[in-house]
């Protein structure tokens, strides 16, 4: 039986310590941003992607060889899943969106005279130069759209001091996650955006349960110290925080490990984003009130409603 | 004390018992469901390409070349309204969008005549009143015609919508699986292709614009490969299909166009036995060929499809009867495709794929089953987590769970919405999300007991402060979910519709299902049946 009642845990104390660690995160995911970049995959980047599957093993290096040289620059080959899975990509060619349609056929034909066991192509995706650049743009016009859609709805329901301390800790989930796809170099494509979009719905969702309690705490407990009011608040949503994160995980992690291999990115963004996200409503956003001098003296028409 | 009227019963299980009515048929084959009454509804989930397989196509006309076309035409009339009027020009050149040429005096008059040349010009395909398309200015001696941005606008427009008819036209000649075919913003097309995991073919027909024309040779003149000369003004040099080193001179007024075609068939040539493809003109094509054949006997007429020559036979009699046939050296599929490019029509301009995404259907089939496993045991783990932790209130949740479940998958046959990978993975995330609206209203409870409320003023309490805090943290969610919606096109945009789906439904079963479960036991529960200590 678990139950997390009446805990007092001093969250604040180590809120220097955590701010700090934060930083140290936030500029870290910069700096690899800023030096490795992030693995664009063909979505973002132009290109062609072909997933093939045969029945005996390949050897994957001498597939390289013969798939770099048919002169159509770089091409990758990974294992996908398994050993009999692989997925080529080859980089966009120079020359417009009419160009790239030639690369499948040269390494279909390639591939089968190469390949002595019969292929079977189960995967064919190829993007555009003028489309990949459109994706990368409307993806990043999602995020921003989401964060600042957030700020308002905030804004409307609380105050400004809520709403900016909830969209700084958006931003920090925001920046971790695209940190930590820079410095494991997954690879990031459209999913992706979908799964960080998600994340600020579920980062959001998070800070508003303790936001709720934050407010209904100051109206309840007027000359109470700001300090010791966000504790409490931490504390009595304490276990509605680990329930919750733990059901959403506890189903992430069954898609992660048997969703199959064309959603692990997308599952793994997921799963950091919940852990970050969670991390970020009790350090991050609560903390940033005790700074950001949020108003006392809430109306007595909803204080009588919520004291008993 | 929480009370609910018997209708308020009665209709959220009304609700509950259609959403399932509508989910069972996605447990059965096809086959199975047919044998079944008819009041069950039939709609099973609408499979998206990536899970059954299929290909996705971008298309974008080229609109420059459109307006490249409509300027080439222009041309000639212009040089003709100079010449008429003894204007002397040099430097005359076409652009992408403008005509320019160089002259030592413009009159007014001149001017006129050229504006009005565009508007007999459009007659035919625009009806723009008596406005005139072209906007004439001039700089020094330099003039320069372009056509105004009304015009250019509602060219390709129109061209957009004819490549859209064309398209459809080819795609349904092949008898494919149920297409979509959609226009996207301005110049763009999408086509979906179910059950097509190699497109190639589909491809290779909409890469041509399939524009057949009959020229006649230019025979004042003939090509040399060891010395090619520029062609006589008024005629233009083209490949031959047939040898790629000879070239054809042809004068480049069209006789006849491929839009005056109403049927062409595939078919073999009775004495050689070789492939052809006979054609038949309407009224207006048969006078036209009619009258061109008749006054060039003795001459080669050139057939041309999409500026390669495809061959040049000699006219030996007037062929009035406005059918004919072209052989050039193709093998009976090509026969087959240009027949069905002909009877499609020519497109209006070029095609250009700007993305692809095909599957095939085995994958669709391994995505589903990954995503099938996944849930089953995502779903058990937060089940035994949820009785875990909550006790009695644990199993509640749990039941509204499942029906949480059997609702998205309700909704989305009822509404016919698409499912995809990621909306796979949105209905798994919805599992670990959904009892959150169950998880702070049951903290809620246990809080009201703690402060020494009676067990069912406790859960009545509970929901009541519960819901300001459910409202709040699932709207953020939601606005996740519509801007990830209105941004994302294919299969993200199915996870963002079961994203979507799956909150609603969570909020529904908390605030209906789940609390009128607890209303009714709630006399009955002890606090160490929601998963309290007794103690505390």
């Amino acid at each position: 039986m678990i139950d997390i009642a009446n805990t007092k845990i001093d969250f604040l104390k180590s809120r220097i310590i955590t701010f700090i660690f934060s930083s140290i995160l936030v500029v870290l995911s910069f700096g690899a941003f800023f030096v490795s970049g992030l693995n664009f995959g063909i979505d973002f980047k132009g290109g062609t992607l072909i997933e093939i599957e045969t029945e005996n093993e390949i050897e994957i290096a001498g597939l390289r060889d013969n798939l770099n040289s048919l002169s159509l620059g770089d091409v990758q080959v990974q294992e996908f899943g398994s050993k009999n899975n692989l997925l080529i990509r080859v980089e966009q060619q120079s020359g417009g969106d009419q160009i790239q349609q030639n690369v499948v056929e040269i390494v279909k034909t390639s591939l089968n005279s190469y390949l002595s066991s019969e292929v079977n192509f189960r995967r064919t995706e190829v993007v555009g130069p003028k489309v990949s650049g459109e994706l990368i743009q409307s993806g990043a016009i999602a995020i921003l759209a989401a964060v600042f859609a957030m700020l308002i709805y905030i804004w409307f329901r609380f105050e400004w001091q809520f709403s900016l301390g909830a969209v700084v800790a958006l931003i920090h989930d925001v920046i971790l996650t695209i940190g930590v796809f820079s410095i494991t170099q997954l690879e990031f494509n459209l999913p992706i955006i979908a799964a960080i979009l998600t994340i600020v719905g579920y980062s959001m969702n998070d800070t508003v349960v303790v936001y709720d309690r934050v407010r209904e705490n100051l109206r309840k407990h007027r000359s109470k110290n700001i300090i010791d009011l966000l504790n409490l608040s931490i504390n009595e949503t304490l276990s509605r925080t680990i329930v919750t994160s733990v059901t959403t995980l506890l189903a992430l992690l069954s898609l992660f490990i048997f969703g199959g291999e064309v959603i692990k990115g997308f599952t793994f963004a997921m799963i950091w984003g919940v852990v970050v996200g969670t991390y970020s409503s009790i350090f991050v956003a609560a903390p940033l009130l005790n700074y950001l001098d949020v108003k006392r003296e809430w109306n007595t028409t909803s204080a009588v409603d919520s004291t008993r | 004390m929480i009370y609910f009227s018997n209708i308020k019963i009665s209709s959220i299980l009304l609700v509950i018992f259609i959403a399932l009515m509508f989910a069972i048929p996605n447990f059965f084959s096809k086959d199975q469901l047919n044998s079944f009454p008819n009041f069950i509804p039939k709609q099973q989930v609408n499979l998206g390409l990536d899970l059954q397989g299929g290909s996705h196509l971008l298309l974008e006309v080229d609109t420059v070349e459109i307006i490249k076309e409509r300027l080439e035409n222009l041309n000639s009339d212009v040089r003709r309204v100079l010449k008429k009027n003894n204007i002397q020009y040099s430097n005359f050149k076409n652009t992408d969008d403008n005509l320019k040429f160089v002259v030592e005096e413009f009159p007014t008059e001149i001017q006129k005549e050229i504006s009005e040349l565009s508007i007999s010009n459009s007659q035919n395909i625009l009806q723009m009143g008596d406005q005139t398309n072209l906007v004439i200015s001039r700089e020094e001696n330099e003039v320069s015609i372009s056509f105004t941005d009304e015009f250019v606008k509602l060219a390709v427009s129109n061209a957009v919508t004819q490549s859209l008819e064309i398209v459809r036209r080819r795609i349904d000649e092949l008898g494919t699986r149920e297409p979509s075919i959609q226009r996207q913003g301005s110049s763009r097309i999408i086509i979906q292709l179910p059950g097509i995991d190699d497109p190639d073919r589909i491809k290779a027909l909409l890469g041509q614009t399939a524009k057949l024309t009959f020229q006649l040779v230019d025979t004042s003149t003939s090509y040399d490969p060891l010395n090619p000369k520029k062609a006589p003004v008024g005629s233009e040099i083209l490949p031959s299909d047939a040898d790629d080193s000879f070239k054809y001179i042809v004068k480049k007024r069209v006789m006849v166009g491929g839009e005056n075609l109403v049927d062409a068939q595939p078919g073999f040539d009775p004495q050689t036995n070789e492939p052809i493809v006979s054609f038949r003109f309407d009224r207006l094509g048969a006078s036209k060929f009619g009258r061109v054949t008749q006054q060039n006997v003795g001459k080669p007429f050139a057939i041309i499809l999409d500026d390669t020559v495809i061959s040049a036979p000699v006219i030996r009699e007037a062929i009035l009867g406005g059918s004919g046939q072209i052989s050039g050296g193709f093998d009976s599929d090509e026969a087959n495709d240009l027949a069905i490019l002909l009877r499609a029509g020519a497109l209006p301009a070029p095609l250009i794929i700007l993305e692809e995404r095909s599957v095939g259907p085995d994958l669709g089939a391994d995505s589903i089953e990954a995503g099938q496993y996944a849930a089953i045991i995502g779903f058990v783990a937060v089940i035994l987590f949820m009785m875990f932790v909550y006790r009695y209130f644990g199993f509640l949740a749990d039941i509204a769970l499942i029906i949480n479940l059997f609702m998205v998958l309700g909704i989305l046959s009822l509404f016919q919405a698409t499912l995809t990978l990621p909306g796979i993975a949105g209905i798994i995330l919805t599992i670990g999300m959904a009892v959150d609206a169950n998880v702070l209203i049951f903290e809620r409870v246990k809080e009201e007991i703690r402060s020494g409320s009676k067990m069912i003023n406790a859960v009545e309490n509970g929901y009541k402060r519960a819901l300001s805090t459910i409202l709040d943290a699932n709207i953020t969610t939601l606005i996740a979910a519509v801007i990830l919606f209105f941004m994302a096109s294919g299969p993200v945009r199915g996870f963002s519709i079961t994203l979507a789906i799956g909150i609603f439904t969570s909020v529904f079963t908390a605030f209906t299902f789940t609390r009128l479960l607890i209303s009714i036991y709630a006399k009955r529960l002890k606090p160490s049946l929601v998963g309290m200590k007794i103690n505390d």
